[in-house]
């Protein structure tokens, strides 16, 4: 990145200069005309903390998740909060959520969770709740609309009929490429809700979704998917700028629908496939997206990390903060009315790490 | 007889000596034997399936799944390929091995292992459609 008078170090103490060598941190932009509207919060996710057995989790998943706590607490200036967003847990339990929650709570910033279908469907999210409140909800910071939705709910049948155990309904969920899995859904109740929430903002106020699936319809078979996405896009349709920004696919997306932008971050456990790349399957990805680099799967970080986000345009600029890879900076473009990725939107710009086939 | 005529007769008692020289030799093979090869190598890629998502293959509950969905990202069409943190060339199951071995935390298999051509076997069935690319990366 360039030197830039208007831009500064995002690391804060001595040694700053020798941390930013070491740590995927870079800096933010802070030139803005009214400095009090602009603000970041920092976004972690998909941490699938794996319980194995007695006092013992994978360590690989610990560790990513115990790098970004570290690495969001060292920005400076510091976030106004944090989104945990969703896939805490890998199959619910109370230990792997107790063990996520301590790490968590190494936080020094207000942060907001989301819940993820690893979190929920053991006990459909009641201890979850115990730790972490409510499924839904919504609070407005500094002329932003913020809402949390519980995106990974399915068919009644499915969560109440189907299996004889909350043990194997928890895992029928949590095999990704699972043919006995469902589509995940908001539901009447939420949608309800959210129109009702929806009705006392002004339209000219900037409005931020956040939820664990993507509220579009990328690929069924992974449920890299919202069966109701279309009725949330109406909900969201009559605001000049609404942004969603979703978990689940531990890739990076983004794409534009009407006045809505998407985007997806980064998981702190493993990378994804694109749905492209399974040779059997039909899918609908966002031809804007270009895709996350790949730079050495041997490298247990690879194509993980989390991001930080800055609200200054009212739409979300997105700085992906990459353990082993390129940071990366996805930002709505006012000129085209999309986010497209400030380095390597341009095809001549690519690199071979990001070809995925 | 004109030459003509005697060339095709030739031929003909040659073909017919080839069938029935065939009939004898060797294993002639049908529908149902190719239905039932075919049953013989779905039974495999249903085992390999069944390791995909299974915790037991490493030591930590980590399942190639959980990274691999549909066995995606595994490229089998490009092995042998020259593996540069390995700084050899080498084939799939030496990957599957290394993926047991760092991910997993658990033991490689021998290469000729049934549960390791059971893994190939999935692998290369979800790739299938794809053409042979070796070396590509």
């Amino acid at each position: 990145m360039k030197n830039n008078p208007n831009r500064r170090d995002f690391l804060k103490g001595a040694g700053a200069i020798a941390a930013a060598s070491a740590l995927p941190l870079s800096t933010v932009e802070l030139a803005f005309a009214d400095p009090k509207k602009n603000f970041t919060f920092a976004y972690i996710s998909d941490s699938h903390i794996q319980h194995i057995r007695g006092s013992q989790f994978v360590n690989n998943w610990d560790r990513g998740l115990i790098r970004a706590v570290a690495e969001t607490n060292l920005m400076q200036p510091k976030p106004d909060f944090v989104v945990f967003g969703g896939d805490l847990a890998q199959l619910g339990t109370k230990e792997e959520l107790d063990h996520g929650a301590e790490m968590l709570a190494k936080l020094d910033t207000k942060t907001y969770f989301v819940l993820g279908e690893h979190d929920y469907y053991l006990d459909l999210g009641e201890y979850w709740s115990t730790l972490f409140g409510d499924h839904w909800y919504s609070w407005d910071h500094k002329g932003v609309h913020f809402i949390v939705l519980n995106s990974i709910l399915t068919f009644d049948e499915w969560t109440f009929d189907r299996w004889p155990t909350a043990e194997q309904r928890m895992l029928e969920m949590a095999g990704l490429d699972n043919p006995n899995g469902s589509p995940f859904m908001v539901g009447e109740a939420q949608r309800t809700w959210l129109a009702k929430d929806l009705e006392k903002v002004s339209k000219d106020t900037p409005v931020v979704v956040f939820s664990h699936s993507p509220i579009q319809k990328l690929y069924k078979g992974w449920n890299f998917w919202t069966d109701d996405a279309e009725q949330i896009q109406t909900l969201l349709a009559p605001f000049d700028d609404a942004t969603v920004i979703y978990g689940h696919v531990h890739q990076i997306q983004y794409n534009q629908i009407g006045n809505i932008s998407f985007h997806a971050v980064m998981a702190t456990a493993w990378p994804w496939p694109y749905p492209g790349t399974y040779a059997q399957a039909e899918h609908t990805m966002p031809q804007l997206t270009v895709p996350m680099n790949r730079a050495d799967p041997f490298f247990e970080r690879d194509a993980t990390g989390w991001q930080f986000i800055d609200m200054k345009s009212g739409r979300a600029s997105m700085s992906y903060n990459l353990a082993n890879n390129t940071n990366r900076t996805v930002a709505y473009d006012p000129a085209t009315g999309k986010p497209v990725d400030t380095r390597f939107q341009d095809v001549g710009n690519r690199v071979p790490p990001q070809i995925h086939y | 007889m004109t030459s003509k005529h005697l060339w095709f007769s030739l031929a003909v008692a040659i073909a017919l000596l080839a069938v029935i020289g065939v009939s004898i030799h060797a294993d002639e093979f049908n529908d149902a034997d190719v239905e039932r090869w075919q049953g013989e190598y779905m039974s495999v890629v249903a085992d390999g399936r069944a390791l995909w998502g299974s915790p037991d293959l490493g030591t930590n509950g980590v399942a190639c799944g959980q990274c691999h969905p549909n066995a995606a990202n595994t490229h089998p069409e490009t092995y042998p390929k020259f593996q540069q943190q390995l700084g050899r060339v080498i084939a799939l199951r030496e990957m599957i091995n290394w993926c047991l071995m760092n991910p997993l935390e658990g033991e490689t298999l021998t290469l000729d292992d049934p549960r390791m051509i059971a893994l190939e076997a999935y692998i290369a069935y979800e790739r299938r459609g794809v053409p042979l690319d070796p070396g590509k990366h």
